[in-house]
């Protein structure tokens, strides 16, 4: 099973992805932005980092990258794709996601290990989640405030299309404590913590049994490449 | 490509060698720029003439005390010098290169630095802040490691002083701002107030990278042919400062006329440099590689010519500016971020080009080496600099300035804590423990380190709040290092020579809590004016000591840096010399947190009690007394213990290791206790005992080569027997519990780990939100 990983001028969570994908079974196949050859993968991940070093609105010219562009017509033909904290904002300036993400309500960049609860776990890279389930995983983000227009936010809710939502914290100001999003197929979800940073004991978050030992991420792409098997 | 275009072209006005030839008694502004009378002359020696206003701008900046070290040369030499054969073992590179190499086995090596960027970060904290992290990261890259992490050592003023929250601000975002952007895990460092650093923050920042042996890039221009090529950002005139003297006389009516002093970063820019750089190493087309950092072109020209014995021609015009207005003296001074300097082969420069095209990285070939000791900058048709490169990059000035033991130093000596009034009842000691903890230098520094990613790159084992920030190299075995960075300046203020061992004693002991082996040093050296022969004291002093202890540890110095002139007026900064220990760890999940988190484990507290609270935490901020002597530390013990630890680790027996440090062994269980939220029963009665002390010392003494364990049960036998037979002292002084939610201290009081948290973790937020 080959999952693509685009890296962009600026991406940071590129080599992250790549092994969350590996440790999960899959084979990585890293993809450069300037070239629309997605090597015919069998999903996508738009990993985190600051593309074109974010100076314009977050994940805007990433939107417009010759890989993207690839990406936004393969994601309408049902191709899985998993936009992760700068890649869920390049979906959003794609218009692949509804909304926006606006700086952090505290104006400060927020590195902590975040509880989400899976809302939705009918989509490609939820899956393998219970419903309602409480997970951990780390948050990292500058600009990770999710807003939306109130019909957007009533469609979202009404759809069941919020993936995951903040517990206990809401550490950004996000609308209606959203973490992840996905779009009505529920091929492509998009969300600000980092699934791929919480895929290995010894490097993930702490938990209450032992020191980084949280790989609650790993089912993200546990998820997608059993979807594939199966389809 | 033509570098020089032989035709007679107008004079363009710049001053040339030809004019300085014609014209030997022009007035020049040395003074403003810097510069001694003898030093001056010794130009004029070197050069045979005067100097042309571009010479005389490379010589200015490259012989100020930053790029030369003309006052502190002499004592660095130490640390070259008091080392073994043993000590050389794993050093690829010693000091004087960008940053030192350190052989960490399995074909890999390591290379780490740590630089301090205080003035920019007090005149603009934000922009300093992350300049500094630009700067060292682009050492690391010299040396053709990839950057694997970066720490930050900080030191502000008072924290309820009106300015304190500016500075920390801007240097908290700055580094923020950039190591986020570069996708370097920030894995630890230190954060301390005090009133010394007001007018003077020390904003230090260490970066460490990985390569294989192979991988080794050094700075030198060493093949007569090979091109010489800018690449990255373009030139501007940030950071030019005193160089705008000679615009403004030599453009007064046109140019502009004040330069900013402090640098501008581009993060997006350094990433994309950095994966660009790694790219060109791995392909094999750069025969030497330099980074622009301070005096920027000057630097970096004559330091690859004179590093490969060779000279170098310069087309300057060929440098690609951002603003098209700099006088070629800017141009050689800008410090300009995110540039590096390269030297590739004629034949390989095909290749060269279309790896930065890939990577949308701008370059400009600006000459070519050439085998004759001399170092031509021509500005056009004109020449403008004409120079031994080794006079300006390595043969500056050397100072032995004047020493003088300091008039305030003996009764600051005599003024011990001896006088000061101990802790009359249980209530009054558990009041005071809870005091210290919340006190900013001891509280919760989450606010800082939440600001930094500390997960990028999949690599990170431990970070803060734990004793070192630990990274794997090798994903194949875990093979990884450890980190740790320490220097104490009310230490180093009472005794410069045993502060200078103390700060290297911790930071080994903060390495080896880990279960790593302590393996080679650096430091960043923060003082005052060299021109103050009291400061001078301090500095030969301090080194003396860094250097005797690294001889005793055997471990050796590979690099470091020398910031003077950190003072307001007559005040300096306490001495602050920051020491980092590197250490090795063959597999990283073998590991150790800093606090328990098991139930029922016993606690052991390893190394002997004194009644040591001179320069003590207890006594600076419950009695705001500074004075007497530092605690005493015996290095051959250190060296014990740092065996223990790993034996202990490598056998599995320790569940929790935490050094104890500033606020003694009271602080140290709190903060074992607060790392997992897991209480503990201690009793002290033992200690009070075995070393003859009174609960005050027992609590807040900071006396050293003390460790805390916890220990499970079913090891206890055998961990007993290990410190028995290693002859380290050993008292079991409590258990863990993992279900009262208290920490309670026998005979004086029952905390409860709620109380702790909100007094400890509230501080930095109620002090700068």
């Amino acid at each position: 099973m080959k999952i693509g990983v685009i890296t962009y001028p600026g991406t940071l969570d590129d080599r992250d992805a790549q092994r969350a994908i590996r440790l999960a079974g899959g084979t990585p196949v890293p993809l450069w932005h300037d070239d629309d050859d997605l090597k015919k993968v069998d999903a996508v991940v738009l990993p985190g980092g600051f593309s074109y070093g974010d100076y314009l609105r977050c994940g805007a010219i990433a939107a417009k990258a010759p890989a993207t562009k690839e990406v936004i017509r393969l994601a309408a033909k049902g191709l899985p794709v998993l936009g992760i904290c700068n890649g869920f904002q390049v979906l959003v300036e794609s218009h692949l996601l509804p909304g926006g993400l606006i700086r952090n309500e505290k104006q400060h960049f927020i590195c902590r290990d975040q509880k989400l609860r899976v809302e939705n776990n009918e989509t490609a890279w939820t899956s393998l989640f219970e419903k309602d389930q409480e997970i951990l995983i780390p948050l990292k983000n500058g600009e990770g405030g999710y807003i939306a227009t109130d019909d957007t936010l009533k469609m979202l809710e009404q759809e069941n299309r919020i993936a995951f939502r903040y517990v206990e914290n809401n550490p950004n100001g996000s609308m209606n404590d959203i973490a992840g999003i996905t779009n009505e197929r529920g091929n492509v979800v998009g969300l600000m913590p980092h699934p791929e940073h919480a895929v290995e004991a010894g490097f993930g978050p702490d938990t209450p049994t032992a020191m980084r030992s949280g790989i609650d991420g790993l089912l993200f792409f546990e998820s997608v490449l059993k979807m594939v098997v199966n389809s | 490509m033509k570098l020089f275009n032989s035709k007679k072209l107008e004079p363009s006005g710049v001053d040339t060698t030809d004019n300085a030839s014609t014209e030997p008694d022009k007035e020049q502004p040395w003074q403003e720029l810097g510069l001694k009378q003898d030093e001056y002359e010794e130009i004029k020696n070197i050069l045979g003439r005067r100097p042309t206003s571009s010479e005389l701008a490379m010589y200015s900046v490259m012989w100020s005390e930053h790029c030369s070290y003309k006052s502190s040369k002499i004592y660095l030499r130490q640390f070259g010098e008091k080392v073994t054969p043993e000590m050389k073992k794993y050093l690829m590179v010693g000091m004087g290169e960008n940053a030192g190499v350190v052989d960490i086995g399995e074909g890999l090596a390591v290379t780490f630095k740590v630089e301090s960027h205080n003035h920019p970060s007090f005149i603009e904290p934000f922009q300093g802040a992350a300049t500094g992290v630009g700067g060292i990261v682009r050492d690391i890259l010299s040396m053709g490691a990839r950057p694997i992490a970066i720490m930050d050592q900080l030191r502000f003023g008072a924290p309820n002083h009106p300015d304190t929250a500016r500075v920390v601000h801007g240097v908290v975002d700055g580094i923020s701002f950039y190591g986020n952007c570069l996708g370097l895990p920030n894995i630890g460092g230190e954060t301390v107030f005090d009133s010394v650093y007001q007018g003077n923050p020390l904003v230090n920042a260490l970066s460490i990278g990985s390569m294989k042996h192979e991988d080794l890039k050094l700075a030198k221009a060493s093949n007569p042919g090979d091109l010489v090529i800018l690449f990255g950002a373009r030139t501007g005139a940030d950071g030019i400062g005193g160089v705008s003297v000679l615009a403004s006389e030599t453009f007064e009516s046109t140019g502009p006329t004040k330069r900013p002093a402090v640098q501008v970063g581009d993060p997006f820019a350094e990433k994309v440099l950095i994966e660009c750089c790694l790219e060109l190493f791995h392909a094999g087309v750069v025969a030497g590689i330099q980074d622009l950092g301070g005096a920027g072109i000057s630097c970096a020209t004559s330091e690859l010519a004179s590093n490969g014995g060779k000279g170098m021609r310069v087309q300057l015009k060929n440098v690609l500016l951002r603003d098209e207005s700099l006088t070629p003296e800017e141009i050689l001074m800008s410090e300009s971020q995110e540039r590096m300097c390269a030297v590739v082969p004629k034949k390989r420069l095909k290749e060269f080009e279309s790896i930065v095209n890939k990577w949308e990285v701008e370059y400009s070939v600006l000459g070519d080496v050439i085998d004759e000791d001399r170092l031509y900058i021509n500005w056009g048709h004109e020449e403008i600099v004409n120079v031994p490169p080794r006079t300006v990059a390595h043969d500056g000035p050397v100072y032995e300035r004047p020493v003088a033991y300091p008039a305030y130093q003996n009764e600051l000596n005599e003024n011990s804590s001896a006088k000061l009034p101990r802790a009359k009842n249980a209530t009054e000691l558990a009041t005071q423990l809870m005091q210290l903890i919340a006190t900013p230098n001891q509280a919760d520094k989450s606010w800082i380190t939440a600001q930094y990613d500390k997960y990028v790159g999949g690599n990170t084992a431990l970070s803060m709040p734990d004793d070192s920030g630990m990274i794997r190299v090798s994903e194949e075995s875990g093979l990884g290092v450890a980190l740790a960075t320490d220097a104490n300046g009310k230490y180093a203020y009472l005794n410069p020579y045993e502060g200078a061992r103390l700060a290297l004693a911790e930071a080994y002991r903060n390495v080896a809590v880990t279960g790593a082996v302590p393996r080679a040093v650096t430091n960043c050296l923060n003082f005052g004016s060299p021109e103050n022969p009291e400061v001078m004291w301090q500095f030969k002093e301090a080194t003396a000591g860094l250097a005797d202890a690294c001889l005793e540890l055997g471990i050796p110095v590979t690099g470091g840096n020398v910031s003077f002139y950190n003072q307001s007026g007559d005040v300096a900064i306490y001495p602050t010399p920051v020491v980092g220990v590197l250490g090795v760890i063959d597999d990283v999940a073998r590991r150790i947190p800093s606090g328990w988190q098991d139930d029922g484990n016993n606690i052991y507290l390893l190394g002997a009690t004194y009644d040591e609270l001179d320069g003590s935490a207890w006594a600076k901020d419950i009695h705001d007394h500074l004075g007497g002597q530092p605690p005493k530390v015996d290095l051959a013990k250190e060296k014990l213990l740092a065996d223990l630890l790993h034996g202990a680790s490598i056998q599995g027996l320790i569940e929790s290791a935490h050094d104890l440090s500033e606020g003694g062994l009271g602080i140290a269980v709190l903060e074992a206790s607060l790392r997992f939220n897991v209480g503990a029963r201690i009793w002290l009665g033992d200690v009070l005992d075995r070393d003859g002390i009174d609960q005050t010392a027992a609590l807040f003494s900071e006396s050293q080569t003390r460790v805390l364990v916890s220990v499970g049960r079913e090891d206890d036998v055998k961990f007993q027997a290990l410190c028995d037979a290693r002859g380290v002292p050993c008292l079991r002084i409590g258990v863990t519990d993992a279900t009262s939610g208290l920490v309670e201290i026998k005979d004086i009081a029952d905390l409860k780990l709620d109380d702790i948290r909100q007094g400890w973790s509230g501080v930095m937020s109620g002090l700068f939100d």
